[in-house]
């Protein structure tokens, strides 16, 4: 049996509520009160496509051997990179080694399923014993803009294999054509989109019917038998449209979270697929279909081993965790959309020496340590002399990964003078659990929440972008760790 | 067996610019004016300087590399010119150097200069630079030198269970006794008495220090020249000689940055110089001995944690002797009686030998009465450069023949 393993969701912690942008931009353009309800998930200023996909993947592989993963598809319509493999570097942060077969997946919002349905295809065709989709999404809209409104940030990931499979994959079905109700030309940063009435009416309303009507027939469904259909549209009254079309009762309707989140681009599917997941039941029949110049979809029958599945709740409680970002132009600033004044030390050069990267790829992508083999001690970064003063023994080490070790907090301030979009600067001495020592930036958090010995965690980011040369180079942060709740 | 460097070298003669933002001068200027009265004080001629030792830290910014910057200023005739780099140690390393000259019995006479000029950089503070290679600018966070020195306050709290009020308190008395102190010497940056209200009440730069606990970014410069005690008893008979009593350089192993035992809360690298330089000048107790300190306070909590390092104050108890005023100018141990690199300035490369020459000068009597250090017995000098977990610690004692 082959299907999917492990699902994960992840959505930045910031929220921009709709009325923040409409009260700043809707002078300009009065009509986009039409989408101006709820809060719209927004990266943090250190996060993008690769880093939400990193996330979302560390989630879904929690638990998971990392060296089983034999392939690493990523998905996104807003990667950082046109060349230098985006996959590579998650691959590297996710740390499945280097024996692994990597795809970039993009051009559409239907990438996300383009990328699971290879993933599946992979193990089917005996290739490898699992593998990870990663997708993740960082799309802009012009300010002022509808898709300023509805455009969202987040990932989501999926593990597929053929042991301990949650929910099988029964088939797919997929349409594609040339249908140009948006488009980003190649040196654009924007969206740029057709009359919304023909995107509605002849774009959502027109293929999203058609495909799943077409996956029914041709596994020989009734759509009365599927559990849920998942889909993404941002349009309320479409979806009203389709749903009446299709004759779905309101249990088989997967929200489309719309008002905690807005769309997600390619990673939309799989985040809507992964909380249809969250309360799915042996036998529930799952048809997931992606949107983007015509359509994907896929059909799952979740198996009994889904009641074993651990973090049921891995896109809820990412959803949950939230805070509003209440300011419109830290938002723009953060997506380099205003000239701000960044100072004489914001501009100093940020060249990126990529020789010195590979050797160091370990450390700085896979945050790698050593342990001496003499004396245990953990260290990082790697060295070949242990630091430990009673030992001093030399190339006698083996390596650690810490990523997923946590840590404590030995020290920390708040720097207004450092250079940052996000000031002030919040770092600090970490301690890794079980040895080595790091000087970190913390992200995601205010000094009220730091205190000396409090557990952290690791979170790969963004730790500078050289606008100069076109490069984002990313490194860890520490957030702290999440609550647990005593009586857990 | 090395003895080290107790009573091998006499200081002869000391110079320093005036200190702050010299926007019309360059390095070059800030040496010469430093060379003037150094070379007058010594008593002898150009000629008669045998080599010499630079201290610069922001060579980018200002005399860039080697020796020849030094030379091409005084026009030194050929003789050996060596630039130093060691962080904030870099003025006394170049002290260092020419004292070990000395001492050997290579050279009678050797010239000991520090110069920074930071005031073309283009903003405040120090340059960012990627002062621990590379690898380290991969993985640190982009930080600043308040940022890197406010982190020993929050493991200080921590350690000895000190309210974080209570250390605000003593390092905006270490500020307040900084600016009393500095406002007294003309050649100081910064020289306005202050209330504590107004350092305590000053926007934060990093938590918990705010724009009163971080020193001047200063140009300035200062110089030695140094000899043998026979030859300055011959070039100065009768007159007091100050001798070096101990010189320690400790640099961090990577213990505190790598290894788990460091915990934030201290200098190591303080803590070995110091134990080092007070065996090497004959020091039992340092709090019964020492007369007078200039300690590297690049920010206040480095003052207030440095004395515990330096074994002045007794673990977790500096900041009360900083709010007894244990450290001020009529205290036990005045502490930056020439107002400290908070209100003299801290041209980095200078800083060294501007400590030196303060000690030189209180130990000479040669200040106003007002300025004067009551019983200066030894002298000490301490730097601290880098940040706290990596480091090159540099510590002086001086005293009178």
């Amino acid at each position: 049996m082959i299907g999917i393993c492990s699902y994960a969701g992840y959505i930045p912690r910031y929220r921009l509520n709709r009325m923040t942008i409409f009260s700043a931009m809707g002078w300009l353009n009065p009509a986009t009160i039409m989408n101006a309800a709820g809060d719209k998930a927004v990266a943090n200023y250190d996060e993008d496509s690769i880093t939400m996909a990193v996330a979302a993947g560390a989630k879904c592989l929690h638990g998971f051997d990392h060296s089983e993963i034999d392939a690493l598809y990523f998905a996104t319509t807003s990667a950082p990179f046109k060349e230098r493999q985006n996959a590579n570097l998650i691959a590297g942060a996710l740390n499945c080694g280097e024996e692994i077969r990597t795809a970039d997946f993009g051009g559409s919002t239907k990438s996300g399923t383009a990328a699971l349905l290879a993933s599946l295809e992979f193990i089917s065709a005996g290739s490898g014993r699992k593998a990870i989709t990663c997708a993740a999404d960082h799309r802009l809209g012009r300010v002022g803009s509808v898709q300023e409104m509805v455009f969202a940030d987040g990932g989501a990931a999926v593990i597929v294999g053929s042991e301990n499979v949650i929910a099988e994959f029964k088939g797919s079905y997929s349409l594609s054509c040339d249908f140009v109700d948006h488009l980003r030309g190649a040196n654009s940063r924007y969206d740029r989109q057709w009359e919304e009435r023909w995107i509605r009416d002849m774009g959502y309303e027109k293929f999203i019917p058609q495909t799943v009507e077409n996956i029914c027939k041709k596994y020989g469904l009734d759509i009365s038998d599927v559990s849920r259909i998942i889909y993404p549209c941002y349009y309320g009254g479409a979806r009203k449209t389709i749903n009446r079309k299709l004759g779905l009762q309101p249990a088989q309707i997967q929200d489309e979270l719309m008002m905690d989140v807005g769309d997600t681009g390619s990673s939309h599917p799989l985040l809507m697929l992964g909380k249809a997941l969250e309360d799915a039941v042996p036998g529930d029949k799952l048809i997931m279909v992606s949107y983007g110049y015509g359509c994907d979809a896929l059909y799952f029958e979740v198996t009994d081993k889904i009641n074993h599945y651990k973090d049921r709740l891995r896109v809820t409680d990412s959803i949950n965790k939230q805070i509003e970002l209440d300011n419109f132009y830290k938002y723009l600033t953060w997506r380099d959309m205003l000239p701000v004044e960044v100072g004489l030390r914001g501009e100093e050069e940020r060249l990126t020496r990529w020789s010195l990267v590979w050797r160091n790829r370990k450390a700085i992508v896979s945050l790698q340590g050593t342990r001496c083999l003499e004396c245990s001690t953990q260290q990082y970064p790697p060295q070949r002399v242990c630091v430990n003063p009673d030992c001093g023994a030399v190339d006698r080490m083996e390596p650690v990964s810490l990523a997923d070790k946590g840590g404590k907090i030995v020290s920390f301030t708040s720097d207004m003078l450092a250079a940052t979009t996000n000031p002030p600067a919040i770092y600090g001495n970490i301690d890794f659990n079980g040895g080595g020592r790091c000087l970190m930036d913390f992200t995601d958090c205010t000094m009220d929440e730091l205190q000396v010995g409090k557990p952290v965690d690791f979170t790969f980011r963004i730790k500078y972008i050289d606008s100069k040369r076109d490069t984002t180079f990313y490194f860890w942060k520490a957030v702290p760790s999440e609550e647990v709740p005593a009586n857990g | 067996m090395a003895d080290g460097i107790r009573d091998k070298v006499v200081v002869l003669g000391m110079g320093c610019s005036v200190f702050g933002e010299r926007w019309e001068d360059d390095a070059s200027d800030l040496l010469l004016e430093a060379y003037q009265e150094c070379i007058t004080d010594a008593g002898i001629e150009k000629r008669d300087i045998q080599a010499a030792w630079i201290g610069n830290h922001i060579d980018e910014v200002s005399i860039g590399k080697g020796g020849c910057y030094l030379a091409n200023t005084l026009h030194l005739p050929f003789i050996p010119v060596t630039r130093v780099e060691n962080f904030c140690a870099s003025g006394t390393e170049a002290f260092r150097g020419a004292c070990y000259a000395v001492a050997s019995g290579a050279y009678d006479i050797v010239l000991a200069a520090g110069v920074e000029k930071l005031k073309d950089v283009g903003y405040g503070g120090l340059p960012d630079s990627p002062v621990f290679g590379q690898l380290y600018r991969m993985l640190s966070p982009n930080a600043t030198a308040p940022g890197m020195f406010a982190l020993l306050a929050t493991p200080y709290a921590a350690r000895y269970n000190v309210p974080m009020e209570k250390i605000k308190e003593a390092i905006t008395h270490i500020s307040w006794k900084s600016h009393q102190n500095g406002a007294k010497n003309p050649r100081a940056h910064l020289r306005k008495e202050i209330s504590e209200t107004q350092i305590a009440d000053s926007p934060f730069v990093a938590y918990p220090l705010g724009l009163f606990d971080c020193c001047g970014v200063s140009d300035g410069s200062a110089m030695a020249i140094v000899t043998t005690p026979e030859i300055a008893a011959k070039l100065k008979p009768n007159q007091d000689l100050v001798r070096v009593k101990a010189l320690q350089i400790a640099v961090s192993s990577g213990e505190e940055l790598l290894y788990n035992r460091w915990d934030g809360s201290e200098l190591m690298t303080t803590r070995h110089a110091a134990k080092l330089a007070y065996e090497e000048a004959g020091i039992v107790n340092p709090r019964e001995e020492i007369g007078m300190i200039e300690a590297h306070d690049c920010f206040s909590i480095t003052e207030m944690v440095t004395m515990e390092d330096l074994l002045l104050s007794p673990p977790g108890q500096a900041p009360d002797d900083i709010l007894n005023g244990f450290y001020d100018l009529d205290g036990q141990i005045p502490c930056q009686p020439d107002g400290g690199l908070k209100c003299f300035g801290h041209p980095i490369g200078a800083s060294g030998l501007r400590m030196i020459y303060e000690i030189y000068n209180q130990l000479l009597r040669r200040w106003p009465e007002e300025r004067l250090v009551k019983n200066p017995k030894l002298g000490l000098t301490h730097n601290l450069g880098g940040v706290p977990s990596q480091n090159v610690c540099s510590i002086s004692i001086l005293g009178l023949d």
